[in-house]
């Protein structure tokens, strides 16, 4: 399996207007570890490690 | 004191009285756990052990608590394991705690019909003063304490050592040498193998507490807790009533002054609350490193336990790993010493536990890592991780306070014959056999106690009528399932993936060297030449292409 960077969300500005708006009222610390806690939650959703890999080697290089 | 520590005497040897230069086979350096077993296991293949101490007591406090199965089965081959289950402390559950709140908690749940348990937690001083009776009682064994090594000169088949003891110096000499003299190995100095790897900006303060509290025989791992903020805890129960605490106090912290029983017993109390008594029996401060010697033979001198590698104490692999180290080594000098193995096989000894040290510091660097993050994110990661670890099974499996030691299968083995490996099961070709009950004579038994001190084959038969093999100067001993022991609960043929046919062949330190479908004798003998170390280089050309 590769990473899959092609659109794959239904319904991206909902999902993005979702995300900041989860953490508008944190500060910065509690919002550093729920973002902690979604990307757990997240890896362990793909499991995959060889995505896995290719997700943080793509992050790690600013998403290029 | 719940302990009084023993006083060995010190004798003076008759090669120092009369000023003779003698050489002896094997001198091991270090009385502590590794030395002393490697004494018991030479001499358990027949050689004869020098064994010189710089002290002459056992270790002074608990240091090294947890001792886990595969330690125990060589102990138990080395019949000094009994004792030490009977003292020891069997325990299974542990639990972790984040803050105020129990995380969550396991249940190591060991896979029945072993001989020997998972884990058991004795205080070091108990164990080796086990083991030093076990030396004592055997005539191969010449424990000689408060003799200090100072000085080593390889030569090309010997090393030459200068001994001082209360008597002044002497000269003494040894066909090899092993060095178990522990992370500050002298030794190691003294041949100038360079000790390399990872300090960590860490303190722990360890205390032995004598009390008769109410807490279960369980490992409690606090993360944060209340009663020491911003750091982790340990609690782990020992023989006699004597309770194991493990402080984290951080990089800031001052060794002299937390060590001064005013600063320590407050950090307890907090812990236990003010209506628990007991009193402290021993405390000590460390920093710990993650560090490898660069090779584990440097000429005549062999390196074993921490002088060869030392991890951080999470997960239990110091004294574990180094019973280990002994375990590979020993037959090897003794068939080298015999004439029955090539010198080169002793090389094999650093191919193999260099490649288990290095498992082992990997892990012990990765739960290092978990119980003090290094930057502001990973503490985030860790804390993130024990607060899902509450509600979900996913993230348990991400918190390491420390993974039970395990033996590392030698998967690369110079001395395994994998190439034609068909049978089922994950008993690969490197990795130690698994025990199993068994019958003999109908009388109930323990798979590991029938494969004795050399090569065996075991074969689930059809029935060969031999009872041994020789193999150029190797002889190795035949059981057959079915006519020497038998498997009533089938459970060893399913450990082994066995059906009728399938063949192993086990080394002396019960780790598989090769493993058919069926019982072919030029096949066992070319693979118990390889084991030997006589096919070394044909095999290395192998892996290479």
């Amino acid at each position: 399996m590769m990473l899959n960077t092609s659109p794959n969300i239904a319904d991206p500005d909902g999902f993005y207007a979702e995300l900041i708006d989860s953490q508008r009222d944190l500060d910065e610390e509690q919002a550093l570890r729920m973002n902690a806690r979604l990307i757990l939650l997240l890896a362990n959703h793909i499991g995959d490690r060889e995505v896995l890999s290719e997700a943080i080697g793509h992050a790690r290089r600013g998403g290029a | 004191m719940t302990y009084v520590y023993p006083k060995f005497a010190y004798r003076r040897s008759q090669e120092q009285a009369e000023s003779l230069v003698r050489r002896h086979p094997i001198v091991v350096i270090g009385a502590g756990p590794i030395g002393l077993t490697a004494a018991l296991d030479c001499a358990a293949r027949g050689q004869s052990v020098v064994v010189l101490d710089d002290n002459d007591t056992v270790s002074i406090g608990s240091r090294a608590v947890c001792y886990a199965k595969r330690p125990l089965e060589i102990w138990d081959r080395l019949h000094c394991a009994a004792p030490m289950v009977a003292r020891g402390v069997s325990w299974r559950i542990g639990k972790v705690f984040f803050r105020d709140q129990l995380s969550y908690q396991f249940d190591l749940l060991p896979e029945p019909d072993h001989k020997m348990p998972a884990m058991i937690n004795l205080q070091q001083y108990h164990l080796e003063e086990i083991l030093v009776t076990r030396c004592e009682a055997n005539p191969l064994i010449d424990l000689r304490w408060k003799h200090r090594l100072i000085r080593i000169v390889q030569r090309e088949d010997h090393a030459v050592l200068t001994v001082e003891t209360p008597d002044g110096v002497f000269t003494m000499e040894a066909q090899w040498v092993i060095a178990c003299d522990g992370a500050n190995s002298d030794t190691r100095k003294l041949v100038g193998a360079e000790f390399t790897g990872q300090y960590f900006q860490d303190r722990f303060l360890i205390a032995d507490v004598a009390m008769k509290a109410e807490f279960p025989t369980e490992r409690w791992f606090w993360f944060d807790p209340p009663f020491h903020a911003g750091q982790s805890v340990l609690l782990h129960r020992q023989a006699d009533n004597i309770w194991r605490i493990d402080f984290q106090l951080g990089w800031d912290a001052d060794p002299d002054e937390e060590k001064k029983p005013e600063r320590v017993i407050p950090r307890i109390k907090a812990m236990l609350g003010d209506d628990v008594p007991f009193e402290l029996e021993w405390v000590s401060i460390y920093q710990f490193a993650c560090r490898r010697i660069d090779r584990f033979r440097h000429g005549r001198v062999l390196f074993a336990g921490d002088a060869a590698h030392q991890v951080s104490p999470f997960g239990a692999r110091g004294a574990n790993t180094g019973i280990q180290d002994i375990d590979n080594l020993a037959w090897k000098l003794a068939l080298v010493l015999r004439g029955e193995a090539p010198e080169t096989l002793i090389d094999s000894y650093h191919d193999e536990r260099a490649f288990a040290a290095d498992d082992n510091l990997l892990n012990s660097t990765r739960a290092t890592d978990f119980i003090t993050p290094k930057t502001k994110v990973s503490r985030h990661f860790r804390d993130a991780v024990l607060e899902l670890a509450q509600d979900h099974g996913f993230a348990r499996t991400l918190v390491n306070s420390g993974r039970l030691s395990m033996p590392t299968p030698y998967v690369a083995s110079p001395l395994s014959t994998a190439i034609d490996d068909m049978v089922a099961g994950p008993m690969r070709p490197g990795t130690n056999a698994a025990d199993a009950p068994i019958e003999i004579a109908g009388k109930p038994g323990w798979f590991l106690n029938c494969l004795g001190d050399g090569f065996t084959v075991v074969t689930f038969g059809p029935a060969t009528g031999r009872t041994q093999l020789t193999s150029g100067p190797l002889t190795a001993r035949i059981i057959q399932v079915g006519r020497d022991i038998d498997d009533p609960t089938g459970i060893l043929a399913e450990r082994y993936g066995a059906s009728a046919g399938t063949t192993y062949l086990f080394r002396p330190d019960q780790y598989v060297a090769a493993r058919w479908t069926e019982f072919d004798l030029a096949r066992i003998a070319d693979a118990l030449l390889r084991a030997s170390g006589h096919h070394a280089p044909a095999r290395h050309r192998e892996i290479a292409a």
